[in-house]
């Protein structure tokens, strides 16, 4: 579990974080959405310490991050794993080596059991062809699954992700989505997402945070979102036509189940 | 940005990048792969500069010497001279600036760009450590080397010319090479290639490391710390000449 208490972070005279709090969540995918400048990024820098917040405090699992000495913090750093918008591969290095690049920094185990979890995460994320290739060799989606292979290749407890569905087809998305949430139950990570992606937002949005301005507007699940009557996030989320339409289809559904559920409930006290 | 604020970040980074490695054979690797760039990566360069340098040193000299009543020998002393005092150490320095210093700088530029140098410090590496003190490191041991190729080169790249040429036989040249030929200014010339392979190899990593934006700043960091490495060279290599000669 993270936990982030009035986070405030300002660039010059621009205020980027004023104030956001909230708790991530183990073993499920915690989302924090917002349009472009709201802050996600930062907020999400702060966390893993490439920021240092201005005011505020951060908490892992009991542990006051923000007061942790630097060497502290390098001993945290080898629990968590961040999958990287452009991937940040390493040029130089194949798929395999880009995977077994942590493993030859912080453990001393032989090179076969370094093999050995190296082709277990490979197999995981479906790329058990690729290990030789270079990643200028592989595709976008091929470069997204060797970044989430290299973070979760040290069993990491928490994993953030910075826009894991940018520059992706719908299709590819879904896998990266489905992937990352089969991996946050299956070690029980605590997992942090920033992305824009509705789908996303809808399929695996266990816990969310949606920041305006740098601060925290509203919180919840995708199940929430659909019945939400915040204008901001309602106009955020379902900013087309099309997404209305189906946000009232859904909600007729909804309600449509209800009154049934309703009607029976009903039916059976009077059957009483 | 001001010196006062270039100079204290430079320092810093100088500062922390002497940390613990946290896997001495990952560090190593990165050591001898460094080495192999820039050691056996400008051979190439360094051997072609030497040889004409030399060569151009010797037909020029004899251009000069015109009085009958200095003996030919003494082109090869001028040769030997020029060569190991300032040829080798400042010219092919400041030639390696172009070479290995750009590609230093680009090289972490594209790093920090692509937040690699992001990824490495998530996942609890000392980056400064890791990816600035390999190269340094690298320079140090092999610049000198580099140097002391030049400097055998030169002179053999000048007796060529001058035999070649007719302006003075190889045991001429030979004789000329041994005459006051004096220890100190080899180790003088060793001195000044420590110092330029320093200025070298951590100006353009300070400036690679700190990149900001794209593609067009990488080029930018780039050429800057080409210019200011050959700036900084030719400021110390008079500082050393004022103060040990």
């Amino acid at each position: 579990m993270i936990e982030f208490k009035d986070i405030k972070k300002k660039f010059g005279d621009k205020v980027v974080l004023d104030g956001v709090s909230h708790v991530m969540e183990t073993g499920k995918t915690n989302l924090i959405i917002g349009t472009s400048g709201s802050g996600k990024t930062v907020l999400q820098k702060c966390l893993v310490g490439l920021f240092e917040p201005d005011e505020g405090e951060i908490i892992y699992d009991g542990k006051s991050f923000t007061e942790m000495t630097e060497d502290d913090r390098k001993v945290l750093r080898q629990q968590i794993g961040m999958l990287f918008q452009g991937s940040a591969l390493f040029d130089s290095m194949t798929v395999e080596e880009n995977i077994k690049f942590p493993l030859n920094m912080f453990t001393h185990d032989s090179h076969s059991k370094k093999m050995d979890r190296v082709n277990e995460v490979l197999e995981r994320v479906n790329l058990k062809d690729a290990n030789k290739k270079f990643p200028s060799e592989i595709s976008g989606g091929m470069k997204k699954r060797v970044g989430i292979a290299r973070a979760v290749v040290l069993n990491p407890k928490y994993l953030f992700c910075d826009e894991p569905n940018s520059g992706l087809d719908p299709v590819t998305s879904m896998v990266i989505d489905k992937l990352i949430r089969e991996l946050t139950v299956e070690y029980n990570i605590t997992t942090i997402i920033n992305t824009h992606d509705m789908n996303s937002v809808m399929e695996i949005g266990d816990n969310i945070l949606y920041l305006v301005d740098g601060k925290k507007e509203w919180s919840g699940n995708s199940k929430d979102i659909i019945f939400s009557d915040n204008k901001q996030l309602n106009e955020f989320i379902f900013a087309s036509e099309f997404l209305q339409d189906a946000k009232s289809m859904r909600m007729m559904e909804a309600k449509d189940k209800k009154a049934t559920d309703e009607i029976k409930k009903q039916a059976e006290e009077l059957k009483k | 940005m001001n010196f006062i604020t270039h100079f204290g970040r430079y320092s810093l980074m100088l500062k922390d990048m002497i940390g613990r490695p946290e896997n001495g054979k990952v560090y190593w690797k990165e050591f001898m792969l460094q080495c192999k760039d820039i050691g056996i990566g400008s051979l190439g360069i360094v051997s072609i500069v030497s040889v004409f340098m030399g060569a151009v040193s010797a037909v020029q000299t004899a251009y000069q010497l015109v009085s009958p009543l200095i003996p030919k020998s003494t082109i090869a002393q001028i040769v030997r001279d020029t060569v190991i005092l300032e040829f080798s150490p400042t010219l092919v320095c400041i030639v390696l600036a172009g070479v290995v210093g750009s590609k230093i700088a680009s090289e972490l530029g594209n790093m920090r760009v692509s937040e690699q140098i992001d990824a490495l410090q998530i996942m609890g590496i000392n980056t400064k450590t890791y990816l600035v003190l390999p190269k340094i490191s690298a320079a140090l041991l092999m610049i000198p080397l580099l140097v002391i190729i030049s400097m055998v080169l030169g002179i053999w790249g000048g007796r060529l010319a001058g035999n070649a040429s007719g302006i003075l036989s190889n045991d001429t040249f030979d004789r000329g090479l041994s005459e006051s030929f004096k220890a100190f200014n080899v180790w003088f010339a060793l001195i000044k290639a420590y110092t330029f392979a320093f200025i070298l190899s951590s100006i353009p990593a300070y400036y690679g490391y700190h990149v900001h934006g794209g593609a067009l700043e990488i080029g930018r960091s780039s050429t800057k710390a080409v210019v200011v490495s050959c700036i900084m060279i030719l400021l110390a290599d008079y500082a050393l000449a004022a103060l040990l000669l």
